[in-house]
Parts: C-alpha cells; sequence; structure tokens
C-alpha cells in the first residue's frame, strides 16, 4: 500500500477573492498544499480566513470573484468545474462543518431523516439501508438513545449534540478534505474539547485533510499540525508551534488571551500601527 | 455591597414547575469582582437576572448596597445596578442613533434631557464623540460593547452585572474590552458581577470565582486557587482541564 499521507489533496497557488467592485482583495495571494493533515487558519473577524474556507469549496456568491493561478482538489481544477460536478464533489469529497448548529441544521426535519439524506444524496443506497448507516454514524459520534434522539427535531437538542449531528451528517460520506469553520465558537467549554477530540478521531480513520478555521490561536495551535496566520487576507505567517511565533500580528493574538497558568495584570492589545509597518507590500 | 440569601427560581406552574436555581446564597463586597461560572442551563444567567430586577419571580432575599430590594423595584432601587448583555447585537436599538441610546437612561429616569452627557459617556470608553451620531450597524461588534457598557454607566450605578460580556467578540477585541473594564472598574470603585463560561477570562477578572451546576454553587475558588489549578469539586476540575486545552 502507498503512503497516502503524501498525497497532496488541496493544491491552492496565489488565489486571491475579490467582492464586487472593490479594488481591495478580501483574500490576497494566498497558496498552500493540504495533505491528510491538519491544517488550522486562524485571524481575526474580517481576516479573509472564511472567505478562503468557502472559496476552496467555491461555495461563495457570484459577487465573490476567485481567482488563482492552481486550484485544485484532488487532481481536478476546482475553477474549471462545472457547477454540476461541484455539487458531486461537496458533501461526498470535501465536507464542510459551519459554526452554529442552530442555523446548519434542517429545522422542519427529524434528526434521523437528515443524516439518511445524506446517506442517500451521496452514497446512492436506498432508504433502509440509508436509516441503518445513519445510526451507526450518530453511534460513532456518542450520541445516546440513537432511536430516539433520530426522531428529535434540531430545536429540542443541545448545541453539542447539534454540532455532533453535524459531524455525523458530513463525515458519513467519507470525505478526503474537511473544513470546519469555527466548529466549536458556539459551544460550552465543557463540551469544546469532546467535539474536537471527535472531529480529529473521524477525520484520521478516513484519512483525509482538515482546515480548521478558527479564531482561538490557542486552540488550533493545541490541536493541528500547522497553523496559517491571516492578516488582511495575506497569510503573514505559517507554524508549527506557537513558540515560533516572529510576525507582531501573531504575538499579538497570543498575547491577547487571558491564560490560566500564566496570570497577567493587564492584557496586552494589538498594536495595528506595528503590524501595518510590517506588512506594507507594494 | 450584594448580599443574597436562599435566592429560589422557578420557571412554569404545578407539575410542570422547574426549579432552576436551588436556594443559592453569596455575598459580594465593594469593589470585589465575583465570578460565576458554568455550563449553558446551569442558572447562572438567572441569578443576575433576578439581581438586575429582570426577574421578579424569585424567593429569598436580596439586599444591594445595604438595602433590600423588592420583587419590583423602586426607583431608588432601580438605580443601584446596571447589566452588560453577551450580544452587543441585541441589546442595543437597531433604529436608534448611538446619542438616543446614551441618553435614554437619564430621561427614562427623570434626569433632564441626558444630550450633553453623551460625549462624556463615549470618551470614557475610549470611542470617538463624532460615534454619537451613527447608526449601530455602522460600529463593530467590540465598539457596540463599548457603547453598552456606557450605557451601563450613564447612572453612575455602584454595581454593575457582565452577562458573557465578550463571548461574542473576536480574542483581540476581547482583550479591549476586558481591560476597559478593569481600567473603569478601578476609576469609579466598582463592583462587578460576572458570568462567563470561559474560565480563562473569569480567572483573569475576578477575586473570587463560585462554580454553578444544576442550580447550585458546587465550588468555590480563589484567584489563587484558579492559578494553582486547585480545586476542591469534581465538576470545577472537569471544566477546569477543559479550559486549560
Amino acid at each position: 500500500m502507498h503512503a497516502p499521507e503524501q498525497d497532496t489533496i488541496l493544491s491552492v497557488k496565489n488565489l486571491s477573492v475579490h467582492f464586487g467592485r472593490y479594488a481591495k482583495p478580501a483574500v490576497d495571494g494566498v497558496s498552500f498544499d493540504l495533505k491528510a493533515e491538519r491544517l488550522g487558519i486562524v485571524g481575526e473577524s474580517g481576516s479573509g480566513k472564511s472567505t478562503l474556507g468557502r472559496a476552496v469549496m467555491r461555495l461563495l456568491p457570484p459577487i465573490g470573484r476567485v481567482t488563482a493561478d492552481t486550484l485544485t482538489f484532488d487532481g481536478m481544477n476546482v475553477l474549471a468545474a462545472k457547477e454540476k460536478q461541484m455539487r458531486s464533489l461537496r458533501g461526498n469529497s470535501m465536507a464542510l462543518i459551519m459554526q452554529d448548529p442552530r442555523y446548519s441544521l434542517n429545522p422542519v426535519l427529524p434528526i434521523g431523516k437528515q443524516v439518511a439524506e445524506a446517506a442517500i444524496l451521496h452514497l446512492n443506497v436506498g432508504k433502509t439501508e440509508a436509516y441503518k448507516m445513519a445510526a451507526t454514524m450518530l453511534e460513532r459520534v456518542r450520541i445516546a438513545d440513537i432511536e430516539r434522539t433520530m426522531k428529535l427535531y434540531p430545536h429540542q437538542i443541545s448545541g453539542g449534540m447539534g454540532q455532533r449531528v453535524m459531524i455525523a451528517m458530513m463525515l458519513l460520506a467519507k470525505p478526503r478534505m474537511v473544513i470546519a469553520d469555527e466548529p466549536t465558537s458556539a459551544l460550552d467549554v465543557s463540551v469544546r474539547g469532546d467535539v474536537l477530540k471527535l472531529l480529529d478521531e473521524l477525520v484520521r480513520e478516513n484519512n483525509a485533510g482538515l482546515m480548521l478555521i478558527s479564531h482561538d490561536i490557542r486552540m488550533v495551535a493545541a490541536f493541528c499540525e500547522r497553523i496559517m496566520v491571516m492578516y488582511k487576507g495575506r497569510v503573514v505567517e505559517t507554524l508549527t508551534s506557537l513558540e515560533e511565533a516572529k510576525h507582531p500580528y501573531t504575538r499579538g493574538l497570543i498575547a491577547a488571551m487571558p491564560d490560566l497558568k500564566a496570570p497577567v495584570r493587564r492584557l496586552k492589545t494589538l498594536d495595528r500601527n506595528a503590524i501595518d509597518a510590517v506588512e506594507v507590500r507594494p | 455591597m450584594i448580599d443574597v440569601q436562599d435566592l429560589s427560581v422557578s420557571f412554569g406552574s404545578g407539575a410542570s414547575a422547574k426549579q432552576v436555581v436551588k436556594g443559592v446564597s453569596f455575598s459580594v463586597t465593594k469593589g470585589e469582582t465575583l465570578g460565576i461560572v458554568g455550563e449553558s442551563g446551569c442558572g447562572k444567567s438567572t441569578v443576575l437576572r433576578s439581581l438586575a430586577g429582570l426577574d421578579r419571580h424569585w424567593t429569598g432575599k436580596v439586599s444591594l448596597s445595604g438595602t433590600e430590594v423588592d420583587k419590583v423595584r423602586t426607583r431608588e432601587q432601580m438605580l443601584l445596578t446596571q447589566m452588560v448583555f453577551q450580544d452587543p447585537y441585541g441589546s442595543i436599538h437597531p433604529r436608534h442613533r448611538i446619542s438616543r441610546i446614551l441618553a435614554e437612561p437619564i430621561r427614562a429616569m427623570d434626569r433632564g434631557k441626558g444630550w450633553d452627557m453623551v460625549a462624556p459617556a463615549l470618551e470614557q470608553v475610549g470611542l470617538p464623540t463624532a460615534f454619537a451620531d451613527r447608526f449601530p450597524h455602522q460600529l463593530s461588534g467590540g465598539q457596540r460593547q463599548r457603547v453598552a457598557i456606557a450605557r451601563a454607566l450613564m447612572l453612575e450605578p455602584e454595581i454593575i452585572l457582565l452577562d458573557e460580556p465578550t463571548s461574542a467578540l473576536d480574542v483581540s477585541v476581547q482583550a479591549e474590552v476586558l481591560n476597559l473594564l478593569a481600567d473603569l472598574k478601578e476609576a469609579r470603585n466598582l463592583t462587578y458581577v460576572l458570568v462567563s463560561h470561559d474560565l480563562s477570562v473569569i480567572a483573569h477578572m475576578c477575586d473570587r470565582v463560585l462554580v454553578m451546576k444544576a442550580g447550585v454553587f458546587v465550588d468555590e475558588l480563589t484567584k489563587d486557587d484558579l492559578y494553582q489549578g486547585r480545586t476542591h469539586h469534581d465538576y470545577s476540575r472537569m471544566l477546569f482541564e477543559a479550559s486549560a486545552l
């Protein structure tokens, strides 16, 4: 068997996103390769991290123009692909997990039906088989009392449970790449760790690539092998651990977080002038 | 400053009644910051709403600044506390200009028109006075939360109740807001009660922390306990480990 870790799943070179007639790009010349690994993307709101995630899946509204030298997923040119081809990819081999399960689950369908629907759509199976697969998958994400839960509607379950249902739904088709966009920021601290561990376990099992998008740099660092730090649409730094951080923006982000183990009297805030001074580019 | 004896809150009536807060007692001295931490649904926000006078179906005894308050507050009792909510998008009127939002408490309490107090209030939370003519949607989340804090300070209360004041904000903006709260507390000798599920925020801000679970306080931690990682209850240890990811 060949070593699948070496395969590049997603290759991005010089990707930019422009919105409408704005001359300033929301994502500005980003390049990276994703293998079967966990890549974290960190930045403030408005840094372009979510736009990048959506651009890769071609999920931006028509007003967002994506340009790139290369954007290939599993050897296929994503930019040239027809919408029909993209639809067969999304959910099947690339999956997106969004922030808040309250908005991303369909409120008028029972949980079981939604998860089974994913199986019917992507795996070409019959209804009975799909429900069976949904039940197995829900068991995998450690949902207790599956019989009962499958009949519940999204508003009847908690946020942590909703996010686990979302993970079950997205990973049912064993995608090659999972983009998790702030998967835990709507959740309580006490369930955050569980959801992350679960996501990691399932992604590893499928030997897939995970892009974890978050503003919580410490969480990302604890979880990912590589961290890409974005500021104003650009990647300012790629790190493997927080200690290597050199860019003032990355250091600012780390210092801005209160740390349980290292108390400070005053939190440091970002010195935006210093960051912009480093970031001057023609 | 705050003294709460045997506070209970139930929702619903008869057989379907659910007791959310189960006879809690605590007190906060002047100038102290008390943190209440716990997972969603444990009743921490309900305690705060009862203190603020927003919920009126509690039982027990609540004293603020040495006076026992009624369930339906008198005007004097309302002046004692102010609250800052989690979501700055929801807690500010979307179609009022910032000046009107800030003047509202003054006018509601019949203390004049309040327009002349808008500029100093904005300056005090570090916003330019030109923001007075803007609408909330023209401000960022952090700026909006600053407006909410400025509004809470308009009537010069001694107690500020903070319900997850930074959980809707980015880390970098969170640091700015937490610093602002610390500065204001020092300048005005305020007393804070801060509710959050983020233990690192609580540990940064608070002198003392109460850990709440299913309507009761299961643990009390001092600042020192938090830094040493000392806990006295299984549940607070679990919370602690989840936060120190």
